[in-house]
């Protein structure tokens, strides 16, 4: 595979093009997964505790003394995992939401998705005083309720992206406010509790919630595996996709439920981590050069962002800690106004 | 590719429409196999509908379209698009791709479950890049490019296909009159090479005469009138359809019928006096007719 000189033949220079294409994706891919790495020991040896980085490598594969090995395996690496893991699951959750909308605006932090999880949460703390996987439960629960109601809305032979992403803003304002009156009704400390669960924190994450996000990542990656090729080809439009012999709806339907899934057990783990499923997508896209979903770079640009973040929330303020989701809507909002802004000087609104 | 494989492509008694709309309401055709079938028109009068149902992309709500003799909803999506493939109006493209990757999109109905890219695929995707002379834009974005090349990839795409049976809609607009006559001629080649049936809509009738071995005029979700450019394309057929008078002159390169709109504004006062030269005659009344020259006293 030496360069490309003129006696190539045609087909020689398209599989080129395509090598060129995919090994940009490959470099992407590497050094994202190199830094989430990175950041991921980094965030095990800070604490209370210092471990250098390099024992907690040496503890990560099986080698450090018993101390480290409690404080890093026990205590920090739940937390650490869930995160990463939230990530992945948001970053996918994006890239499938805004590539099927053929929107950036469509992420389900945007649309409905989480905020109906939200409400159902908040409703399971609040009004039937839950806590823990109970209220994970509900929050799935709310998550998949939303957006079938958000699908059956959007519908009217078939669903067109533009309708969808309307219905679920407009869903997303009624569950805000359901959730907004659940907490004037609560008590104080009860109020306080789903506050913090509201902007989402990964504070005493433990081995459960890292055993229900990697059980739905293993289960559902050979399905996105599956579904990816095709969200390649609903981006040319329900007509292109038809005449190439897709099954429109249908696919469109079961990349829907997985993203919502994807970002159920996100939000159920971890509460509504605010704008990584919005922003970590169009990050990959713009880094990888493609057009496509760029699920894999999507995924580890969301893990970065959550580990991150979740860095800067615990440690940069001294003692105060932040919840997760506060730095990341810090990173997220500006994004969205200039997307906004982007959007009604265009005037496609959307 | 063989050409034992006979194809075929018809329609009995459809009727379209949209939600509540009936566009078409009983139309029967049956698409000549191996011929160039060209669609005309007046917009709004049902076209698109028209090749989008031929193309499984609308469900009629009566009748059937039969693709080689089975109805074309029984058929699997994906075997009907090794079958016969389609060029809407107004595609659309995600942002950012390029040329190469959105031609290698059409070889979607013929790839697995997971991609995976043969020797097959890429002198597929080059033929159909070569024929529509893109190969040289393989790796620009299609965002940067005229409208006339974006037509030219969409095409490309659509030829990578490799389908015996090809519905273009509209495939020459944007096109300047080279391209259009390129598209139309590689359009004739195909149909020539491969024995390809190709069914596409144009306005300019008199390029649908002059590349079409059958043309279908449509009024209103129906069909007026069908058979060869010089059983349709007549005065009265043009002024039922298209409600505007014109004259049909033997067009001078190719001798098909050629078009000529009266219109309201036709007199000029600058004309050359040529009465007599049929030929001269002819070449102003197709420069007014592709409007390249305005009558001057409006
Ligand atoms: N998606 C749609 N929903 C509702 N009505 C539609 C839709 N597409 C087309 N129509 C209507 O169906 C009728 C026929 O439209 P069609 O697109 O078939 O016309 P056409 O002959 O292709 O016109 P043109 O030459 O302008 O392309 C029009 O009255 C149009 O308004
Ligand atoms: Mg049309």
């Amino acid at each position: 595979m030496a360069s490309l000189t003129a006696e190539h033949s045609p087909a020689q220079v398209i599989a080129h093009a395509r090598a060129v294409r995919q090994a940009r994706n490959v470099v992407v891919v590497v050094v994202l997964a190199v830094l989430v790495f990175v950041v991921f020991c980094v965030s095990l040896s800070l604490g209370d505790f210092k471990i250098p980085v390099i024992d907690v490598v040496k503890t990560l594969f099986g080698g450090g003394d018993k101390a480290t090995e409690f404080i890093v395996n026990r205590l920090r690496l739940p937390r650490a995992l869930t995160g990463i893991l939230v990530g992945v699951a948001l970053g996918m959750s994006g890239a499938i939401f805004q590539s099927v909308a053929r929107n950036p605006l469509a992420s389900p932090d945007i649309i409905g998705v989480t905020y109906g999880a939200s409400a159902f949460a908040v409703f399971a703390i609040v009004t039937l005083g839950l806590t823990g996987t109970a209220v994970s439960a509900l929050a799935i629960a709310g998550a998949l309720l939303t957006a079938f109601t958000m699908y059956l809305l959007a519908w009217r032979r078939g669903v067109s992206s533009y309708r969808l992403i309307l219905v679920g803003i407009g869903i997303g304002a009624i569950a805000t406010s359901v959730t907004s009156y659940l907490l004037t009704k609560a008590r104080v400390e009860i109020a306080q509790q789903a506050l913090i669960w509201l902007t989402g924190s990964l504070n005493g994450r433990d081995w459960s919630h890292v055993r229900s996000l990697a059980i739905t990542l293993v289960v559902l990656a050979p399905v996105i595996v599956m579904l990816v090729h095709r969200l390649r080809i609903l981006q040319l439009g329900d007509e292109t996709a038809y005449g190439l012999g897709m099954r429109v709806e249908g696919s469109r339907l079961g990349l829907i439920v997985i993203a919502v899934l994807l970002a159920a057990v996100a939000t159920a783990a971890a509460g509504p981590v605010g704008f990584v499923a919005f922003v970590a997508p169009p990050i990959a896209r713009w880094l990888t050069r493609s057009p496509g979903p760029a699920m894999l770079a999507s995924a580890l640009m969301g893990a970065l962002v959550v580990a991150l973040s979740d860095l800067v929330a615990q440690h940069a303020l001294g003692e105060t800690q932040l919840p997760v989701g506060v730095v990341t809507g810090v990173i997220g909002a500006p994004y969205l106004m200039f997307l906004l802004a982007r959007t009604n000087r265009i005037g496609s609104g959307g | 590719m063989e050409a034992e494989v006979q194809h075929s492509l018809s329609a009995e008694n459809l009727a379209v429409g949209y939600d509540q709309r009936e566009i078409i309401h009983d139309l029967s055709v049956r698409i000549p196999t191996g011929k160039i079938t060209v669609i005309v028109g007046a917009n709004a009068c049902g076209k698109s509908t028209l090749l989008k149902t031929l193309a499984r992309l609308l469900k009629p709500s009566r009748g059937t379209v039969l693709l080689d003799g089975k109805s074309i909803q029984s058929i699997p999506t994906r075997a009907v698009a090794t079958k016969l493939g389609l060029l809407p109006q107004s595609p659309t493209a995600p942002e950012g791709i390029t040329v190469a990757d959105l031609v290698g999109r059409g070889r979607y109905p013929r790839q697995g479950w997971i991609r995976q890219w043969t020797k097959g695929d890429d002198e597929a995707i080059a033929d159909a890049m070569q024929s529509t002379d893109v190969l040289e834009i393989a790796d620009r974005p299609i965002d940067e490019l005229s409208g006339g090349q974006r037509q030219r990839v969409w095409i490309a795409m659509a030829l990578a296909q490799e389908t015996d049976i090809l519905l273009l809609d509209e495939p020459t607009t944007f096109l300047d009159l080279t391209h259009q006559f390129e598209v139309l001629d590689l359009l004739v080649d195909l149909n020539k090479r491969d024995e390809r049936t190709i069914v596409l809509v144009l306005h300019d009738l008199n390029q649908a005469c002059r590349f079409g071995d059958h043309l279908i005029a449509m009024k209103d979700g129906a069909i007026v009138a069908e058979g060869n450019p010089r059983q349709v394309i007549t005065e009265q057929v043009v002024q039922d359809v298209f409600g505007l008078a014109v004259k049909v002159i033997p067009d001078p390169v190719a001798g098909t019928p050629m078009v000529v709109p009266v219109g309201r504004h036709t007199t000029r006062d600058d004309q050359i006096p040529t009465p007599d030269n049929p030929a001269a005659k002819a070449l102003a009344a197709s420069a007014a007719a592709n409007g390249i020259c305005r009558p001057a006293d409006r």
